[in-house]
């Protein structure tokens, strides 16, 4: 909502700057996002005094002047007013200045004379029409000051951020009554200022009145008109063109002006139809007829349906309910009858229609958050006296006004202690009546601490006590409640364990160099997602993805589009997947990874660090996983197609790490992604790991270089080796895989270390010796594994 | 079977033409280590030894060694030496012990005792010698001590993720814990329950996006606030970060899916006069001691509702282009929660009341790393990720 800050005093007298008013409306009422000066224009006009004024020269009716603009030195200006006098002060502007008509100012000569700057009149600073001489201020402004600040010039816009429980602020008077309550001023109509210069009072051809039938009473509550003949349809008056656009609109002729001076200033829509194109001379609301066309002001054709309500003439439809009016019976030119329609309309189905419609407008913004019915006899007459104003004409016959009483909501119960309870800060009865009063509710002492409380008809929004409470706390400032920490129960609510095992996925993945990523959900469909977004911005972005890792690789690919190589990505998201015959998909918390180009940033020693590969990805996944699960396990048996490893906690799969296929430029490494699922960590969310002594005795290692055919998996070597090794066995890892000379080929040689210890003693060679020989008779006879010969 | 990685091409010339080494592990078996082992000879002949002969050889070892490293005058020199003294196949020091097995038991462990001294003595003379070599050649050769260290990657968090948890910390400091719920909800727990008046014009802050005619993607993440007590009894005091999402075009100030962090404290006798003390105290631990204000505002779910701002921190308050000379920014929504909310959830709203707020994360992520288009944010740019966490 834009208001006009001259306007608003027109209904109130208030002694505030706008930035003082923009304060005030913010703290009580409703915030004031913007304050606009509506002549920026004259921003680089400056207060200029004349010290000298001597006559040109080479031309009579020049002068040549020295001006003081500020800034320490003086200028020479010449100038051809004959009002210029030394001693006064001028509107000045300086070379490199611009005009409102777009004009420069430069450094030039006149007839021989320099000329560096101008000396305005009114009417070349827009702000008159007079041009008979210079403009001479009255201020006492140093020279310098710019003119905005030095007078009053032009309007101020408050850009008001109107909440929607608020319609009665999308006015000036409404925001004018507030403004009245905080002040203690006095609330009141403008006076309707009769046009000298504007349009000859019309002829009276007189008709009849135009009788008003309401069929469709659950969309229009209430509806009233008057018919005005001898209009005369012409440019608005000045006064009146500038108060349109000083709120942003645009002045189309008086009658239509003075319909828009009703909306802006009062909060109430109107619209003027040319009476003599009312077909059959009478008005019907009624639903619209299913498919009924009807040619909008906007000069489109639509189709309406049986939700829709119009108005109607005896043939056709003429304006849509609320939302536009029709080309059909606009006002032109040529219009000397009017019917003025002043209406209330209900809300929901202004706003259904406006929606299938896909046409928004100042009215129905308005109706679709409530105009107050009680004021519409008020707001009529007054629009009438305003049309006669400004475009001639008198009203014909009688006011049709059709109302649909609806039974006034009962008051609301306010209890005092309910208010102290709510608000932690007591405040006393006769405060609150105060306060409530000030702003047009009515109040009853039902008993003791008890009122009754009546709404204003402007206040639709306050239906119950808080709503109430709502109103007291505001305007007794929310700043002057205390801010003291008060006593609190802690929360009986236990963290989400999901949210702990988040806390410790993240954790994992910083600790191994990883960066968090925190992209949005979205893939297109090639991911293969089942969960389609109806309504979806884009449509590669319509489906809710299935895996993290697809919106991970989409931000490999993002990095590798900036020429980024080494990248390593985490991201702990959400998951979706249909659940079912259930109205809500199955979401699951995912951790992604991904990692590609070099495992170690470049230095100087070594400037081409190797690439990440499948042993850092499965090594990354182990670790990470690590820390959130129990018994873990990388499983290689259903790998293929990308698939690598399955993760697996307790024999239950839940997660993967694969090689992942992106666009990659040539220059790209290989890129390797992990996919976990954080839910399954939530179980052991609490658990802690246990204390284990830290060895003192000294272990013995043991190195077994043996001859593995590549049918057989090293988990599998391990396993014997465990089976065998006896409970000394502290630790047992493969070193190295090498194949090529003394190992045929279908073999591997495996380097296994084994470090054997024992908690209490220094272990004997013996002991080991004999297990070491256990150990590989059992690889022999189970696997048929032998050591590798020298 | 395991599976055969891809064969791998080295398709990245670096600009000095060098060729990436292919990051396998080298076939070459390197192990050097400080301890010896034992690499089990199973075809070694051993013939007997006596005591007296045994320990003669150590004594032997032990002059060898000295002698070795005190004419050792390079690293590679030094290698050599610690080859032929300790080397785990031929190494002297090894040949010896496999001579151990053949003495008897008792001659074994004095035996054994002599060898892991003269070990240990080697092994102290070898580094001894090795860290004065090390400090020669520092002094001979010229090291430019201006070259960068090295460094490993490092990791960090999302600076999303870095505000959330900074607004955990302080709110959990005031007594409250994380609650979650689901990014898909239905009508019912994302308007009905919070007293979103069916084809209202509140609706229009809430552009949604559908899966279908009951389920959507939360607007906000104050249906957490209805399924928190719908199960738990009062004393309720949560935090619920999540993603919310909009219909909202991808722009440098508007994104369909953002981080949003709800609060919820519902209990008997809860005010605003606590409403405004814990924010004020939040807002004081996040943006240091400034300033706060108050205004009202409009939730369906809040009774009063009431907007915070906290004092520009580019002009302290004067008036700046940022806080479009307000002196304030604007840092979260908040209210008492509406009675209809309550009741929906089956809380007594004569009995409890309680205070909510909301807040979007990334605007205060985006204030305070002077971030000026909200994509970046969702780009996941490393340099940028680096940057903030640097």
């Amino acid at each position: 909502m834009n208001a006009s800050f001259n306007w608003l005093r027109e209904f109130v007298d208030f002694d505030l700057s706008p930035a003082e008013l923009r304060t005030l409306l913010t703290q009580r009422a409703t915030t004031v996002d913007d304050v606009l000066p509506l002549r920026s224009d004259l921003s680089e006009i400056v207060v200029g005094r004349v010290l000298e004024a001597g006559r040109h020269p080479n031309a009579d009716h020049l002068w040549v002047t020295k001006v003081d603009a500020g800034g320490g030195s003086l200028f020479d200006v010449v100038c051809g007013a004959p009002n210029v006098e030394a001693g006064r002060v001028y509107p000045f502007a300086r070379v490199g200045a611009i005009l409102p008509g777009g004009v420069k100012i430069e450094k030039r000569k006149i007839r021989g004379a320099t000329s560096e700057g101008m000396l305005c009149s009114a009417r070349e600073l827009g702000l008159g029409t007079d041009h008979e001489g210079i403009l001479a201020l009255d201020t006492d402004a140093a020279p310098g000051t710019p003119l905005l600040q030095a007078m009053s010039v032009g309007d101020t816009r408050l850009v008001i951020d109107v909440m929607p429980s608020r319609p009665d602020l999308l006015s000036h008077e409404g925001i004018a009554r507030e403004i009245a309550a905080a002040i203690g001023a006095r609330l009141r109509a403008p006076k309707i200022a009769r046009d000298r210069k504007g349009s000859t009072p019309g002829k009276a051809t007189k008709g009849a009145a135009i009788p008003v039938t309401v069929e469709d009473r659950d969309g229009c509550p209430r509806y009233a008109g008057v018919r005005i003949d001898g209009v005369a349809v012409g440019p608005s008056p000045r006064w009146l063109a500038e108060k349109i656009e000083a709120v942003g609109g645009r002045s189309i002729n008086n009658v239509v002006d003075a319909t828009n001076y009703m909306l802006h200033g009062f909060g109430q829509p109107m619209h003027a139809f040319d009476a003599d194109r009312i077909g059959g001379a009478k008005i019907i609301v009624r639903r619209a007829v299913q498919n009924e066309p009807i040619v909008t002001l906007d000069g489109v054709t639509r189709k309406l349906d049986h939700s829709m309500t119009v108005i109607a003439d005896a043939e056709r439809a003429q304006a849509i309910a609320g939302v536009i009016g029709g080309e059909g019976s606009e006002v032109s030119d040529s219009t000397t009858s009017i019917f003025l329609e002043v209406a209330s309309f209900d809300p929901k189905r202004v706003r259904a229609t406006r929606i299938k419609l896909g046409v928004s407008t100042d009215a129905s913004y308005r109706f679709e958050r409530g105009v107050d019915p009680e004021a519409i006899p008020r707001l009529l007459d007054y629009a009438a006296k305003m049309i006669i104003a400004v475009a001639g004409g008198a009203i014909t016959g009688d006011v049709e006004d059709v109302k649909h009483e609806r039974p006034a909501p009962p008051p609301v119960r306010l209890r005092v202690s309910r208010a102290a309870l709510l608000l932690g800060d007591p405040i006393d009865s006769d405060e609150i009546k105060r306060l409530l009063k000030s702003v047009g509710f009515d109040l009853k002492q039902r008993s003791r601490g008890v009122f009754d409380v009546t709404s204003p008809s402007w206040r639709s929004d306050v239906t119950g006590e808080a709503e109430v409470i709502e109103e007291i706390a505001r305007l007794y400032g929310y700043d002057r409640f205390s801010s003291d920490i008060r006593p609190f129960r802690p929360s009986r609510v236990p963290d989400d364990p999901m949210y702990l095992a988040v806390q410790r996925a993240q954790r994992a993945c910083v600790e191994s160099g990883l960066l968090e990523a925190r992209p949005m959900p979205f893939v297109g469909a090639s991911a293969g997602s089942k969960l389609r977004v109806r309504n979806p911005l884009a449509e590669d972005e319509a489906w809710l993805r299935p895996r993290v890792l697809d919106t991970l690789a989409k931000r490999i690919e993002y990095n590798f589009s900036h020429m980024q190589r080494d990248i390593r990505l985490f991201e702990i998201g959400t998951v979706f997947e249909p659940d079912g015959a259930n109205e809500l998909p199955r979401e699951q918390m995912h951790l992604g990874i991904v990692v590609t180009g070099a495992r170690r940033p470049p230095h100087f020693t070594d400037p081409s660090p190797p690439d990440w590969d499948e042993w850092d990805a499965k090594g990354l996944a182990e670790s990470v996983v690590a820390s959130l699960c129990e018994d873990v396990r990388l499983d290689a048996e259903d790998t293929g197609q990308n698939l690598l490893w399955t993760v697996k906690s307790r024999g239950k799969a839940i997660g993967v790490v694969r090689e992942l296929e992106v666009d990659s430029p040539p220059w790209a490494g290989r890129v390797w992604g992990i996919e976990i699922d954080v839910g399954a960590a939530t179980e052991s969310a609490h658990r802690g790991k246990r204390y284990a002594a830290v060895p003192s005795m000294p272990a013995i290692d043991v190195d077994l270089a043996l001859v593995v055919p590549d049918s057989t998996p090293a988990s599998e070597v391990e396993r014997v080796i465990r089976g065998s090794a006896g409970d000394l066995l502290e630790s047992v890892g493969v070193f190295d895989e090498f194949r090529g000379s003394g190992v045929p080929s279908g073999f591997r040689s495996l380097a296994w270390r084994l470090t054997f210890r024992h908690a209490e003693r220094t272990l004997r060679d013996r002991e080991i010796q004999g297990r070491t020989a256990r150990i590989l008779s059992n690889l022999e006879s189970e696997l048929g594994i032998k050591p590798r010969s020298n | 079977m395991l599976s055969s990685p891809r064969k791998r091409e080295p398709h990245w010339p670096p600009p000095d033409g060098a060729v990436l080494s292919s990051g396998r592990l080298a076939n070459d078996k390197q192990v050097v280590r400080g301890r010896p082992s034992y690499f089990v000879d199973l075809t070694a002949n051993h013939s007997r030894v006596t005591l007296t002969e045994f320990l003669d050889r150590v004594t032997a070892l032990d002059d060898r060694a000295r002698s070795l490293l005190a004419s050792a005058r390079s690293q590679a020199e030094l290698e050599a030496a610690r080859t032929e003294l300790l080397g785990r196949k031929a190494g002297a020091l090894t040949l010896l012990m496999k001579e151990l097995p053949s003495l008897g038991a008792d001659e074994k462990r004095e035996a054994g005792g002599a060898v892991n001294r003269a070990k240990t003595t080697i092994e102290s003379l070898l580094d001894e010698r090795a860290t004065e070599l090390a400090t020669s050649s520092r002094e001979s050769r010229p090291v430019d001590f201006t070259l960068p260290g090295r460094r490993a990657w490092k990791g960090g968090r999302h600076p999303v993720t870095m505000v959330v948890e900074e607004i955990e910390g302080i709110f959990r400091e005031l007594g409250f814990t994380i609650a979650l719920g689901p990014e898909v909800e239905t009508e019912w727990y994302n308007f009905g329950a919070l007293n979103f008046p069916p084809d209202h014009p509140a609706m229009d802050m809430h552009d949604t996006l559908y899966l279908a005619d009951n389920a959507l993607l939360r607007t906000h993440t104050s249906p957490v606030q209805i399924r928190t007590l719908q199960q738990y009894p009062p004393p309720v005091r949560i935090l619920a970060p999540g993603n919310v999402y909009r219909r909202d075009f991808f722009d440098a100030s508007h994104a369909p899916m953002f981080a949003q962090i709800e609060g919820l404290s519902v209990d008997e006798g809860v005010s605003f006069v606590d409403l405004k003390a814990t924010l004020t105290r939040f807002a004081n631990a996040l943006f240091g001691t400034a300033r706060t204000r108050f205004r009202p505002s409009y939730f369906p779910f809040t009774e009063p509702s009431a907007e915070m701002d906290v004092e520009c921190s580019l002009c302290h308050g004067s008036g700046c282009a940022r806080c479009k000379n307000t002196g304030w920014m604007e840092i979260l929504g908040s209210g008492m929660v509406h009675p209809s909310v309550l009741d929906a959830s089956g809380v007594d709203s004569e009995r409890y009341t309680g205070w909510a707020f909301g807040m979007g994360p990334a605007r205060i992520a985006i204030e305070r790393y002077g971030i000026p288009d909200i994509r970046i944010l969702y780009d996941s740019d490393v340099r940028f990720l680096q940057q903030v966490n640097g």
